[in-house]
């Protein structure tokens, strides 16, 4: 008998666990317990005995496992048809799903298939009184943010951006596995994986960075982007970028951050000529120091910063450089 | 081979700043800002007529929004398309991701035989990016999101590159399926003044819920199980300290404070 009221979906592709799987069914696990819940991870997929094992050492108290040969691939109409089942059977209040390639598509599919509700690419989860999920997301060019729910329809879901919630903690075993029942036709798988291809990783950069220093459209052209990345490798850092420096293809794509709910918590943020927007505010408002350099003295920025320097980038930052040296020569 | 494309007419960013809300629905109010075609749209509807240009066909365009879009339809038919549907209705009003897929699903059964339904990925303005596989869910037919490119192998295979997680997968799909794409899968071509000539001939249906056999209740904003409870202003307040002085003064101040912290 399955017990867990919150499932959350333990994404794998080719036998290996996505992240925000395990940073989900870490929230999950908070939102859980002071409602007397349990979670449950699930996962779906052929041959997944070690990863349930690795599951329940996250804290899962359940992990459902969908196993079946014409799962090894994922496909959103056999995964879809299966959850969709289980669901029926089981019915659990909330369902969560990382906001990924794979997520964002199941996520999309199931909920039509079961007409219920979906919050997407949310930036943070509660749990009302009533036991209502809030899916909290950015709302039009990132201004403000929405609480978006689902009242009225089961199970109540929401896929959440990779990066928002931490990892759990490794803990001692105490929840099981339970296999679930699984029907499934060949027919229901409905395109066939030719190829994977896995390009030359740049892993999560951004996300791991203690240091992160970002651009923004104030830093005017490609040579003077330049400035952005000398003052990154002073302080041994990342490259981060609001929108426009990617449009304008100064930065890379997997640069830019808080546009789409892009999260991240470095230790030490500097935004050169970036004016402040909420949608990029709202990606570095886990960093522990904000420090600004704007030429703009009303920028937004100023308010939302703990350190600001007003002047023009260009004559800043090489003296910034000067005086890092200075401590390390 | 018929290409059904979705195109969202979505405010103009560059008008966001006179965005309103409004307060008893909690939906967007719009009036006074010029729309654009969702950006990824115009891209799905250029792979459309890439592929009709190869293998020929027909291009519809298909679009679920007020009667102040047609001239965004105009501008997809001036791309190249070979007519548009609107799909406008008061009773429309409101819909969430889960009942715009209804609708569209309901108006695209009507247009059979279909091959190959197109839209982008995300829209700029309600970025859910659930419409694509909803739709296909409603129709129950194969989908692929974050598509990068499309190729037909014979009328019956299509090869279609999607993007994952640092990389991207190629899948084998028959159709008749819905595909979503990303930015990189081309540039839009440009539209003239003879193309936009040659719209003003091209055909605008305009379908009402009349015109559609919409048995569920999923339409409007009645029929939608999203919500938004409210709006947050997101509390992100600093103690704001400026430092003062020259460049080289304020510098050494920061480099100053980064040292104590293990930074340099």
């Amino acid at each position: 008998m399955v017990q867990s009221k919150i499932w959350v979906f333990a994404e794998e592709r080719q036998g290996q666990l996505a992240e925000v799987g395990l940073e989900l069914l870490g929230k999950a696990l908070d939102l859980a317990h002071p409602a007397g819940w349990k979670v449950a991870s699930v996962l779906v997929g052929h041959s997944l005995n070690e990863l349930g094992k690795r599951l329940l050492s996250f804290g899962a108290d359940e992990v459902l496992v969908v196993d079946h040969p014409l799962l090894s691939s994922y496909c959103s109409q056999s995964h879809a048809k299966v959850l969709e089942n289980s669901i029926r059977q089981h019915k659990p209040e909330v369902f969560l799903l990382g906001a990924t390639a794979m997520g964002s598509d199941l996520g999309a599919r199931l909920a039509a298939r079961v007409r219920t509700g979906l919050s997407a690419h949310c930036i943070g989860l509660e749990l009302s009184s009533e036991k209502k999920l809030l899916g909290v997301v950015p709302g039009w060019g990132g201004n403000v943010l929405a609480r978006v729910y689902s009242p009225h329809t089961q199970p109540q879901m929401a896929t959440v951006m990779p990066g928002v919630f931490d990892m759990p903690k490794e803990r001692k075993i105490t929840g099981r596995v339970i296999p679930l029942d699984v029907d499934l036709r060949p027919e229901d798988v409905t395109y066939r994986v030719l190829e994977v291809k896995r390009e030359a990783a740049q892993k999560d950069t951004l996300e791991k960075a203690e240091v992160v220093i970002a651009g923004g459209y104030g830093i005017g052209s490609k040579a003077d982007w330049q400035w952005v990345k000398e003052l990154a490798s002073a302080l041994k850092g990342a490259v981060g970028a609001t929108r426009p420096p990617v449009d304008e293809g100064w930065a890379r794509e997997d640069q830019m951050v808080g546009q789409s709910g892009r999260t991240i918590h470095p230790k030490l943020y500097i935004g050169v000529g970036i004016s402040g927007q909420m949608h990029h505010m709202v990606g570095i408002k886990g960093a522990e120091l904000i420090v600004a350099i704007n030429q703009d003295p009303q920028a937004s920025i100023f308010e939302l910063c703990d350190l600001g320097l007003v002047g023009d980038f260009r004559e800043i930052i090489p003296h910034l450089i000067e005086a890092i040296k200075s401590y390390s020569d | 081979m018929r290409l059904i494309v979705c195109l969202k007419p979505v405010p103009d960013p560059k008008h966001w700043s006179r965005l309103g809300l409004d307060p008893k629905t909690k939906t967007l109010i719009r009036e006074g800002i010029p729309n654009i075609i969702n950006p990824l749209d115009r891209k799905a509807l250029e792979a459309a007529l890439q592929l009709r240009e190869k293998g020929g066909g027909e291009v519809v365009t298909l679009s679920m929004a007020p009667p102040s879009a047609l001239s965004v339809l105009r501008e997809g038919l001036a791309m190249g398309a070979d007519r548009s549907i609107l799909l406008s209705d008061l009773a429309f009003a409101g819909s969430d991701a889960l009942a715009t897929s209804y609708i569209l699903a309901t108006a695209i059964r009507k247009l059979v035989p279909y091959d190959l339904i197109l839209c982008g990925d995300q829209t700029l303005d309600g970025g859910t990016s659930l419409v694509s596989a909803q739709v296909a869910e409603f129709l129950d037919i194969p989908n692929l999101m974050h598509v990068r490119s499309i190729e037909a192998q014979n009328s019956r295979a299509l090869h279609v590159r999607s993007q994952i997680e640092h990389g991207y997968l190629v899948a084998e799909m028959s159709p008749p399926v819905v595909l979503s794409v990303v930015k990189e899968i081309n540039e839009p071509r440009y539209i003239t003044f003879m193309n936009i000539l040659a719209a003003e001939k091209k055909e605008i249906q305009i379908w009402s819920s009349k015109d559609l056999s919409l048995s569920e209740p999923w339409v409007g904003l009645k029929g939608s199980p999203s919500q938004m409870a409210d709006l947050v202003i997101p509390e992100m307040k600093r103690k704001v300290e400026m430092l003062k002085g020259e460049p080289s003064e304020m510098t050494k101040a920061l480099a100053g404070r980064l040292h104590r912290l293990g930074y340099c």
